[in-house]
């Protein structure tokens, strides 16, 4: 007998994985949340049938959405994380030891359940004394906070389902509002390719350029993604992340990284045509 | 929880439906679709699931305006559900509800006390019945500009003025969510006589909340037009028109007939039937959950400062004597925007598409639909329209109820001879048609009221605000047919 993993990435084309067990099934209040073990990709998390992250290649995801803000401004004290239940991107912040500060605001305790259970690789940091989670709507959260963070990052899960406030309007205003003069915001900004990620990519790149002075999206390969091609969003009322990376400093710092580094960083943020036409459309 | 006399369980139209699909009829009647075959795109649209129960009426599947089998039985676990002696299935919108209501009521000529701030349906009634409107002035709340309930002493006032009307009409509750003493109302009407009509379009679900104001029926009224479809669940356009023991059932029949299809829609009967099963097996539990959503939600709104989503503090013993907390209803004129404008943005710039704005308040209307993260986006929205558009408030335009003056009765003033003016040069003359904002609907300007400066000025304010203007012939409300002369 054969067990695959099938997501649908589109409907008529389907991403599979040879699956040895399924470790954890359960639905929550929110969403169905699902761990599987495989031989190619090790353990992975799925919400809803969608892909998380798998042991293998979450540095990837992981190192893109945290090193490169930091990089760019090596002073952040304080930080909110939306999302996040896996603890990936804590596990790279808790690394810089000038950040005083993590909020992490994640809807659905449930997965931070499953997953300090069955992924110790990503959620080691969770117990970090400079991490605060709350369990509540992100939206919700950051509707009361003024000024208050230097970094907020978006680990979101797709516009289609409990993570579909985190890419309105509304959520990016009240971002705006929540970080101090020099705040950075990061996102993960779903996919150019295939036809409804790059509608959703569109949609968040323009709400953004909206409230930010600088408004870039930058890009990193994630093989278990849709398309494989995955973009982020840095949006700034101060920094720009290629012309004020200080690439000495950042190494300085001594961090060892699998897929970050100052070359990637400024070389992630030139994107192919096609993908600047629909930003830019 | 309420008990019922009759299972609940039961769908007796819904059974019907199911049973007429498998027995796999061949068609030949209409609808000319044939069971969606003859309409590819249609059945593609709406599904073939639906084309293939949108038939006509025929034996085993009763007919609506002469009821014997399942849409009886049907109506008889509606009345059971919603406390009435009789239901009566409405498939033309609560206005045919209301319609029917009031030409059951009174013939041309008979007297109807009603507020002024009724839906234009009740006064389009009362251009078909000829009756004649008595208006109590509702109470009005000067700092939100909205009309309220009547009180008590004004209806004494004109039933002690009118004893020869033959019927009382209350909105229970109006749009905002605001009940009058229908109690009161009720004993008072039946000691002179007269019956009490309650157009209940927004309040389905005060039969089946425990922290709601009551329902009409609970409350004695003797007819209550219910708009199945606002908060019940059912199909847009399908609606319950309930009766009391005091009213002649067969003669209720006779009078819808006079306005309604004679092909009623089995999407929207059926739509009827499984909604009242829900209702009443699970609607305290759906409007508790309504209630806590709505409650959370004004609570939230009213930390962001500036907007005010009102409740229950308004209620002061007589134009308010309840408040329904399932509405959103928001005043926004203390940031500096008519409610129309935020009702706008909403939509324009947030994707959010709220019930509707007037000059001063905007109404976001919450269901069993909502869920959790909606109704942060809602909060969330109009905290960023607050930081981003807030402004002076000077200028705005502060009163929205103006008390009409009444030269005609609505018949008389809709059926005379009449010629079209410029609406800015028609102060003092006597307005031949209806002037209204939609939503909601409720007139500016009825046929036979006199129109003056300050109802000239309200009607341009509301248009520059982005009001959609309607009800006058010339649909762009530049002119109004005025009652006199021949164009």
């Amino acid at each position: 007998m054969e067990l695959w993993f099938t997501e649908q990435h589109t409907p008529d084309v389907r991403f599979s994985i040879r699956v040895g067990r399924q470790l954890f099934s359960a639905k929550s209040k929110f969403q169905a949340i699902d761990i599987f073990e495989s031989d190619e990709f090790g353990r992975f998390l799925t919400l809803d049938g969608v892909m998380m992250l798998t042991e293998k290649d979450e540095f990837i995801y992981h190192d893109m959405i945290v090193h490169v803000p930091m990089a760019t401004n090596p002073d952040i004290k304080n930080v909110m994380v939306i999302g996040a239940g896996d603890g990936g991107t804590i596990r790279e912040l808790v690394r810089y030891p000038s950040i005083e500060r993590i909020d992490m605001i994640e809807i659905d305790e449930a997965v931070v359940t499953a997953c300090r259970e069955y992924l110790p690789q990503t959620t080691c940091s969770l117990d970090d004394k400079r991490v605060r989670i709350h369990y509540e709507d992100g939206l919700k959260f950051v509707r009361s906070r003024h000024s208050a963070y230097d970094l907020i990052i978006v680990d979101s899960t797709d516009p289609f389902g409990p993570g579909e406030g985190l890419f309105t309007k509304e959520f990016y205003g009240n971002c705006y509002k929540a970080l101090t003069g020099d705040g950075i915001l990061v996102n993960q900004h779903e996919s150019p390719y295939y036809e409804e990620d790059a509608r959703a990519m569109c949609q968040a790149h323009h709400r953004i350029r909206d409230f930010f002075d600088i408004c870039r999206v930058y890009q990193a390969h994630i093989p278990t993604y849709p398309s494989g091609h995955w973009l982020f969003g840095f949006a700034s009322k101060k920094y720009d992340p290629v012309r004020d990376l200080d690439a000495e400093r950042w190494r300085s710092l001594g961090l060892k990284t699998r897929y970050y580094n100052t070359d990637i960083h400024k070389g992630s943020f030139a994107l192919p045509t096609y993908v600047l036409e629909k930003l830019n459309a | 929880m309420r008990t019922y006399r009759l299972p609940q369980e039961e769908t007796p139209l819904l059974d019907a439906l199911g049973q007429y699909r498998r027995n796999r009829i061949v068609p030949f009647d209409v609808p000319g679709h044939k069971q969606g075959r003859g309409n590819a795109e249609l059945a593609h649209f709406l599904g073939r699931e639906c084309l293939a129960v949108d038939v006509n009426s025929m034996k085993p599947l009763d007919n609506l305006g002469h009821p014997t089998s399942v849409i009886k039985r049907a109506q008889q676990l509606a009345a059971d559900a919603f406390g009435a002696e009789h239901a009566f299935f409405i498939v033309n919108g609560t206005t045919a509800a209301v319609q029917a209501m009031i030409l059951y009521a009174c013939k041309s000529g008979e007297k109807i006390i009603m507020p002024r701030n009724v839906h234009t349906s009740a006064i389009n009634a009362l251009v078909l019945s000829g009756a004649t409107p008595v208006y109590v002035n509702p109470g009005v709340d000067r700092r939100l500009g909205i009309a309220l309930g009547m009180s008590v002493s004004d209806i004494r006032r004109a039933m002690d003025e009118h004893p020869d009307a033959k019927a009382v009409f209350v909105n229970n509750p109006t749009y905002y969510g605001i009940c009058s003493d229908l109690k009161a109302i009720v004993a008072l009407a039946h000691s002179r006589n007269m019956l009490v009509l309650a157009d209940e379009a927004h309040g389905t679900h005060f039969s089946f909340g425990g922290a709601l104001p009551d329902s009409a029926i609970s409350c004695g009224a003797d007819m209550a037009a219910v708009s199945m479809h606002k908060t019940g669940g059912s199909l847009t356009q399908s609606s319950l028109l309930l009766t009391s023991g005091s009213i002649n059932a067969g003669y209720v029949r006779q009078i819808l007939s006079l306005t309604q299809t004679t092909s009623a829609s089995y999407l929207l009967l059926s739509s009827l039937d499984i909604s009242r099963r829900n209702l009443a097996l699970h609607g305290s539990a759906i409007f508790e959950r309504v209630t806590d959503i709505a409650e959370y939600a004004r609570a939230e709104v009213n930390k962001i400062g500036g907007l005010y989503a009102y409740g229950r503090e308004l209620i002061n013993g007589a134009t308010v004597f309840d408040f329904d907390i399932t509405k959103l209803s928001v005043f926004t004129r203390d940031i500096g925007l008519a409610g129309i404008e935020v009702y706008d943005i909403l939509r324009d710039e947030y994707g959010i598409q709220t019930e509707f704005g007037d000059l001063g308040n905007l109404l976001a209307i919450i269901s069993v639909g909502d869920s959790d993260q909606n109704i942060e986006r809602l909060i969330s929205s109009l905290s960023e329209v607050k930081r981003r558009y807030m402004r002076d408030r000077a200028g705005m335009f502060d009163h929205d109820y103006i008390s009409p003056i009444v030269e005609l009765t609505p018949k008389k003033a809709f059926y005379s001879d009449k010629r079209s003016v410029p609406t800015k040069a028609s102060d003092g003359m006597i307005c031949g048609e209806f002037v209204m904002c939609y939503p909601p609907g409720i007139p500016i300007l009825a046929p036979g009221e006199r129109i003056t400066a300050e109802i000239i000025d309200y009607i341009r304010y509301a248009k520059d605000k982005g009001c959609l203007v309607t009800g006058t012939e010339d649909i762009t409300t530049q002119h109004i047919k005025v009652v006199g002369g021949n164009d």
